[in-house]
Order: structure tokens, then C-alpha cells, then sequence
């Protein structure tokens, strides 16, 4: 029996009918309706940040910490553009949101109404897709195709932009069982072509220098990729390394991971993707952070590029065999076709493979000078890492060097627990995702590895933190420079550093009490063990621990912008002549 | 920047491969915005459009056809048509010019204005073009033409001589040649 009902309330229901349980946003004149719902009822419950852009990065947190859609609702005007940057960072690193905005009523769309903006017009580009709801008996539908688009297929932040008299509307009501027909036009291909993926596998079993590099596709198709992908590696006895997007879909504490690739990846695994004769990418896209110079890209291997958007594939390298599917299904498939194999192959033959891989190993890529009475970052994320390594983490960060470091010293062995805004670089993503994990995972320890400058990009969230009573803890490497820009115009700028240096920071102490959390200060090594136990014991409050560390610290190594990568820098010992003659004109251009 | 390019991921257009001018086809949802979605889709990522024409042309599935004429390196051409296909309206991209040289048509209305001999001749190269007169007066003709675009554009360019007053032209509207239909 089809049910009637308001606007407002077929928001509400389509949310409980979703399995919604947190939506997060910030009310507003044209959303009140909506508002007055959540009000009424206890199925769905509403977070309140303190700008609509914590609202995206928060839903964001809770979407990659859970593998389910993260919902936000904001109001009209700036209250949509505030979610701008958290949707485009969402469609980089492909993170499904809903995200509901309130319109004005659609007799004053495109009269420059108070708080009025063209949503659709400004989100067309940072979406999946959107749509403007100008018939209440079309709004139920629709909201339950966007939860579908959002997580099928490639994930990614779709846009519902609802004018306030749609709300206020009244109009029939559809359940999801009676829109989940096959959609027209959207049909995202699941499993991949066979014959490809058995000369893939022919491939592989023929490898004599294989690598598996995988990303973040792997952690959206779900927990079982992971799985697989586990099963896949280990019956292979190939290498494997994955993109900052891709940490935890293999564990770090295994023997076949090489660590993380790319500019400031791991020199074995660097070293491995340019000298392996087979590259079977999973889930990742061949992004400039991982390729460095596309010209000199792996020159000896062929490529299998496995992923589920085919607008992936060829863009930046071109491959040998494109497998388009979810890797879940593919990774099942090659298992099978792994084994099915006539002869099964010896691990035995990639010996001298790894025999070099252990050299490349021996150069310990990640090690820093440690010093007794400054505490080097490094060193403050290692000690951070022998904490919580037997604990229920999920680290989350922002953006610039302390985010390179935690993924170079922090191990993640589980897929969902590393929150980084990838494709993007979003500085303030890190403490509204903490608060998005922390939500869906109370029991959780949930760290924001930040920085100095990052943090205050998104600091009034604290406020959320507090009044949710979230035991968030914001890890400061406090250096006194945007540390990334910093590194970048002493490398590629000689030594100027134009504006990188925050001459007046906060108290960040005073500023987590004046919040109404707990804040603490660390600047010496011998203290730090202590002052970390201290901050994990902290319960039912968000914390801020500043990490006083060394100012200058670098982050290596390092692929210049237009190197390869057998052309990485190495280590702190390199001089600056060393840099510049390594770095080169056309390099220092490039982003 | 340095002339021959770096190679890097920052210079990809500087790839050797040869440009190519093709014409897709697009079959998408009529919706509202669907055309601000691909045109978007073109300016966002830095792709060509030559010519780019829309109508609806399946009332009854509420279907709208495109016709996009773009120029690029193979490696772009294929990428156009994969991130066009990923559009959520967007139900078919056919790269016509892969199955074979396509029929293409396009229309323009040409006004050309003059007296005396000008304006014979005028009359006299319309015929030849197969051009035919929707309006005149003593002072005036529009003509229709249709064709291929190298014979508009050549129409157009004699006609400049001849008083051309102004150009109003359609786009190319095209079709694989055979008895397949899109699908």
C-alpha cells in the first residue's frame, strides 16, 4: 500500500530504510523541516558539527572506518558550499556520501534568494551525480537510487538538493524494494572478462620479477578483496606494496610487503615497480604521487590493471591487460584460475628476485638520525606505533609531512584504519574524520596524526568532539611550519621559505581546555613513552597532545617531481648540492 | 619550461601521438542538466569540442541523442569515451569513427545581402550548392543549406564576397553507416 507523507518525512524514512544510524550536518533555514523530523524520532541520529565542511570529512571518517555510506545533511547557500571541498575529496579518494542539501522553495530558484546558490550547478563537478528534487512523489526514488550510486560501482559522493517547499510537500512514498530495479543507464560491470583474467594468471605464473601494487580500490570493494587478496599474495609468494589509499588491504607486518610506494615510499618498493618484469595493479589508479615520470614508468614490465572504472585504465599508463571489474569478484576468480593451473609454479624461481629485494631492503630507506634531546617525528610515530599496536585503532590524518611519515612508520594490518585524504590533499581532513570513526567505533582508540597548521583548519570540530564526549586524540608533530611546503621550497626554492612559518600558534593546551578537552605538551624524548600512555588513558574527552618536535626535520625518501623511480633521494646525509643537481629545472616546475 | 618537455605526469599532452578528429555518439537520459554535464565534463578534464549538437530523438524512452565532434591522441579519445560512459544518465558512447567514416550532416542558414550582379551570382552559386532560398526580399536572400561541413564552410566562404550578412549553422549530426542501429 503506497503511503503518503511530507517531503521532510520521506527523508527520514528513506534514512531508517537505508540503515542510516548517523548523519551529520548543520541545520538551517532551508532544511528546517527536515530538522523537525530528526527531532520527532530516535532511529536516526543527528551529529552537529560546527561548519558544514567537518560535516563531509567526518561522514567521510565513518564511511571508510565502517564500508558503509556516510550521510550529511546541510542547509542551503553556504551551508552547500561549504561541503565543496569534503564532496571533491570524497570523489578523489572514491568515499560514498549522501549528502542532502536544503534549497529554496522552487518558485524562488534563480531569483538570487536569500542563502541561495545553484547546489546542482557547483556540486556537478565534485559528484558521482546529483539531482534537484522539484516533485515530492519523486523524492523517496530518488533518494534511494543516490545511496545506490553511491556505494556501487566505483563509490563517490552524490548530491540530493531538496527545496524547503518539497519538504513541506506531501507526496507518496516508495520503499528501496520497489526502486531497486536495474537502473537504466547505471550499471557498473562487477565481474571480470575471463580469458583476461586467465592470461593474466598465465602471466603471472610465468613471472620471473612480479609485484602486486594495490590501492584503495581494494579496501571500498569490501573486507572480503581484502581477504582475497591476502590468499592471492600468499599462494603466489609474489612482492607486494600499495598506495597510501591502499595501507591495511595487506598487512604490514607480513614479509612480502614491501611498504608503501611512490614519491615518499619505500625504496625497495620504488625500486621493485621500476625493475619488475610483471605489475599487477589492484585497485589502483597510476596516480603522478606513484608514477613520478611516466616515461621512464617501470620500462621493463607488463601491466595488468585491474579496476571497476574503465576510465581508469590507459589513462596515465598505458597497460597490457586491463581487467574491468570489482576486485573482489576478479581476485576470486584469478585464485581459482591460480590454481587451476596446469603445473603450479615454483616459488622457488623467484629467489633471485628476492634475494634483491633484500638488498634494496638493506638500505633502509626509512631510517633517521635520532637525537636525545629533540624529538625527531619519526621517532614520536614509532613510539606511537608500539602503543597502540595491540589496540582497536583507527588513525586518521592530515595533510603534509607528519601524513607521509604515519604512513611510513605507523603498520596497518587491517583494511578500514587508515583515514587520509589521498587524491585531494585536504589539510582539516583529519579531526572531523576522527570524529567520524570514533562515532561508528566508541570503543575505539581513533588518533588524528596532524599537524601544526593542518589542525587549524578544521580546529572548531573540537567543540563536536567535546559535546559528543568523543575521547578523540589530535597528535600533534608540532614543527612551527606548514612542514611540507617548508621541505619543498628548501628543496626547489632555495631555501626561501615564503610564508611557511606560523609566526603566532596557539596554545595548543589552553586551546583543548578552553574546548573543554584535555591538552598536553610533550618536547622531550625521554618523556615520550609516558606522555603517550597518558593520552591513551584519557577517556570520554577529546585530547590535543603537542608534540614539540625538530623544526627542519625532512621527509625521505623522495622521488623529485620528473624523476623515476631508481632516482629517489635517499636519507637526511644528502647535500643540498646533491638535491639541486638531482632535482633539475624542468622538475622544479612541477607540482 | 623546458621545449622538448619533461615526461612527466605533468606533461602527458606532449605525448607524440597524433591528434585525431572523431565523432561520437551519446545516448543519455533527457534530463535537466544532462547537456552542462557533458559539456562540463569536456572544459573540466581539457577536452576538444569541435562541434556538439543535441535533441531528443526517442520521445518515448525520453532519450536525447549527442553528437560530439572532438580532436585528441588516441590514448584521450578513449579516455573521453570511457568518462563520458561513466556518467550516470549516460546510456551508450559510440566512437563512430572507429566502425568507419560516418555519415555527417550539418545545416546552416546563410544571409547574404546585395543588388545587381552580386546578388545573381549569389543566387546563381546557391543553386550549384544546392542551397535552397527560405527568404528574400530585393535587398536579401537566406539560404538553407545542408551537407558536409567542408561544403558549408565553403559556401560560406564565396558567399563572403557576395554580401554575407550573417552565418547561423547547426552542428554535425551523424550516423554509422549499415543497417546497425545504436545500441
Amino acid at each position: 500500500m503506497a503511503r503518503t507523507m511530507t517531503g521532510a518525512e520521506m527523508v527520514i524514512k528513506v534514512l531508517a530504510e537505508q540503515g542510516v544510524d548517523f548523519i551529520f550536518g548543520y541545520p538551517g533555514g532551508a532544511v528546517l523541516p527536515i530538522y523537525d523530523e530528526i527531532f520527532q524520532q530516535e532511529k536516526v541520529k543527528h551529529v552537529l558539527v560546527r561548519q558544514e565542511g567537518g560535516a563531509v570529512h567526518a561522514a567521510e571518517g565513518y564511511a571508510r572506518s565502517t564500508g558503509k555510506v556516510g550521510v550529511v545533511l546541510v542547509t542551503s547557500g553556504p551551508g552547500a558550499t561549504n561541503a565543496v571541498t569534503g564532496l571533491t575529496d570524497a570523489l578523489m579518494d572514491s568515499i560514498p556520501i549522501v549528502c542532502l542539501t536544503g534549497q529554496v522553495p522552487t518558485h524562488l530558484i534563480g531569483n538570487d534568494a536569500f542563502q541561495e546558490c545553484d547546489t546542482i550547478g557547483i556540486t556537478r563537478p565534485c559528484t558521482k551525480h546529483n539531482w534537484l528534487v522539484k516533485d515530492v512523489n519523486d523524492l523517496a526514488r530518488i533518494l534511494h537510487e543516490a545511496f545506490y550510486i553511491a556505494k556501487s560501482g566505483r563509490p563517490g559522493p552524490v548530491v540530493v538538493d531538496i527545496p524547503k517547499d518539497v519538504q513541506f510537500a506531501t507526496g507518496t512514498y516508495v520503499s528501496s524494494s520497489n526502486t531497486a530495479i536495474a537502473h537504466k543507464s547505471y550499471r557498473p560491470k562487477l565481474k571480470g572478462d575471463q580469458p583476461a583474467i586467465q592470461h593474466a594468471v598465465e602471466l603471472m605464473a610465468a613471472a620471473k620479477r612480479p609485484l602486486f601494487y594495490t590501492g584503495g580500490g581494494v579496501i571500498n570493494s569490501g573486507p572480503k578483496a581484502s581477504q582475497l587478496l591476502r590468499e592471492l599474495v600468499r599462494q603466489t609468494g609474489f612482492p607486494i606494496t600499495s598506495t597510501l589509499m591502499g595501507l591495511g588491504a595487506y598487512p604490514a607486518s607480513d614479509k612480502q610487503w614491501l611498504g608503501m610506494l611512490g614519491m615518499h615510499g619505500t625504496y625497495e618498493s620504488n625500486m621493485a615497480m621500476h625493475g619488475c618484469d610483471l605489475m599487477i595493479n589492484i585497485g589502483a589508479r597510476f596516480d603522478d604521487r606513484i608514477t613520478g615520470r611516466t616515461d621512464m614508468f617501470s620500462p621493463g614490465s607488463r601491466k595488468i590493471h585491474i579496476d571497476i572504472d574503465p576510465s581508469s585504465i590507459n589513462k596515465n599508463i598505458k597497460v597490457d591487460v586491463p581487467i574491468v571489474g570489482d576486485c573482489a569478484y576478479v581476485l576470486e576468480d584469478m585464485i581459482r584460475a591460480w590454481r587451476g593451473l596446469a603445473s603450479s609454479p615454483e616459488k622457488s624461481a623467484l629467489k633471485g628476485w628476492w634475494k634483491q629485494i633484500d638488498q634494496w631492503r638493506a638500505v633502509n630507506s626509512l631510517k633517521y638520525k635520532k637525537l636525545d634531546d629533540v624529538i625527531m617525528p619519526q621517532y614520536a610515530l614509532e613510539r606511537l606505533q608500539a602503543h597502540i599496536k595491540d589496540r582497536d585503532a583507527y588513525i586518521s590524518t592530515e595533510v603534509g609531512q607528519h601524513q607521509m611519515w604515519a604512513a611510513q612508520f605507523l603498520k596497518f594490518d587491517e583494511p578500514n584504519r587508515w583515514l587520509t585524504s589521498g587524491g585531494l590533499g585536504t589539510m582539516g581532513y583529519g579531526l572531523p574524520a576522527a570524529i567520524g570513526a570514533q562515532i561508528a567505533h566508541p570503543k575505539a582508540l581513533c588518533i588524528d596524526v596532524a599537524g601544526d597548521a593542518s589542525i587549524l583548519m578544521n580546529i572548531q570540530e573540537m567543540s563536536t568532539a567535546v559535546q559528543y564526549r568523543l575521547p578523540v586524540k589530535v597528535f600533534i608533530l608540532n614543527n612551527q611550519y606548514m612542514g611540507m611546503v617548508r621541505q619543498w621550497q628548501q628543496l626547489l626554492h632555495g631555501n626561501r621559505y615564503s610564508e611557511s612559518y606560523t609566526e603566532a600558534l596557539p596554545d595548543f593546551v589552553k586551546l583543548a581546555e578552553a574546548y573543554g578537552g584535555v591538552g598536553m605538551r610533550c618536547d622531550h624524548p625521554a618523556d615520550l613513552d609516558d606522555a603517550i600512555k597518558a593520552m591513551i588513558a584519557v577517556k570520554d574527552k577529546p585530547l590535543i597532545f603537542d608534540c614539540r618536535v625538530a623544526a627542519l626535520a625532512n621527509c625521505f625518501p623522495m622521488i623529485p617531481s620528473g624523476k623515476a623511480h631508481n632516482q629517489m633521494l635517499l636519507g637526511e646525509d644528502v647535500s643540498a648540492e646533491e638535491i639541486d643537481k638531482a632535482i633539475g629545472k624542468e622538475g622544479k616546475v612541477l607540482v | 619550461m623546458s621545449e622538448k618537455g619533461t615526461g612527466s605526469a605533468y606533461f602527458l599532452e606532449e605525448r607524440k601521438d597524433t591528434t585525431e578528429r572523431h565523432t561520437f555518439s551519446i545516448l543519455v537520459d533527457n534530463e535537466p542538466g544532462v547537456l552542462a554535464r557533458i559539456a562540463s565534463l569536456f572544459s573540466g578534464r581539457g577536452y576538444n569540442i569541435e562541434s556538439l549538437t543535441v535533441s531528443e530523438t526517442d520521445e518515448e524512452r525520453r532519450l536525447s541523442r549527442f553528437t560530439v565532434v572532438t580532436t585528441g591522441t588516441p590514448m584521450v579519445l578513449q579516455q573521453i569515451r570511457n568518462q563520458l560512459d561513466r556518467l550516470v544518465p549516460v546510456h551508450s558512447v559510440t566512437d563512430l569513427t572507429v566502425t568507419g567514416q560516418p555519415i555527417e550532416r550539418e545545416l546552416a542558414l546563410v544571409k547574404v545581402s546585395g543588388k545587381g550582379e552580386k546578388r545573381i551570382e549569389a543566387l546563381r552559386l546557391a543553386e550549384i550548392f544546392r542551397a535552397s532560398v527560405v527568404d528574400t526580399s530585393t535587398e536579401h536572400f537566406v539560404f538553407e543549406i545542408t551537407g558536409k561541413s567542408s561544403k558549408i564552410e565553403q559556401f560560406i566562404t564565396i558567399m563572403r564576397e557576395l554580401g554575407l550578412v550573417e552565418v547561423s549553422r547547426t552542428g554535425i549530426a551523424a550516423m554509422a553507416r549499415g543497417a546497425q542501429g545504436l545500441a
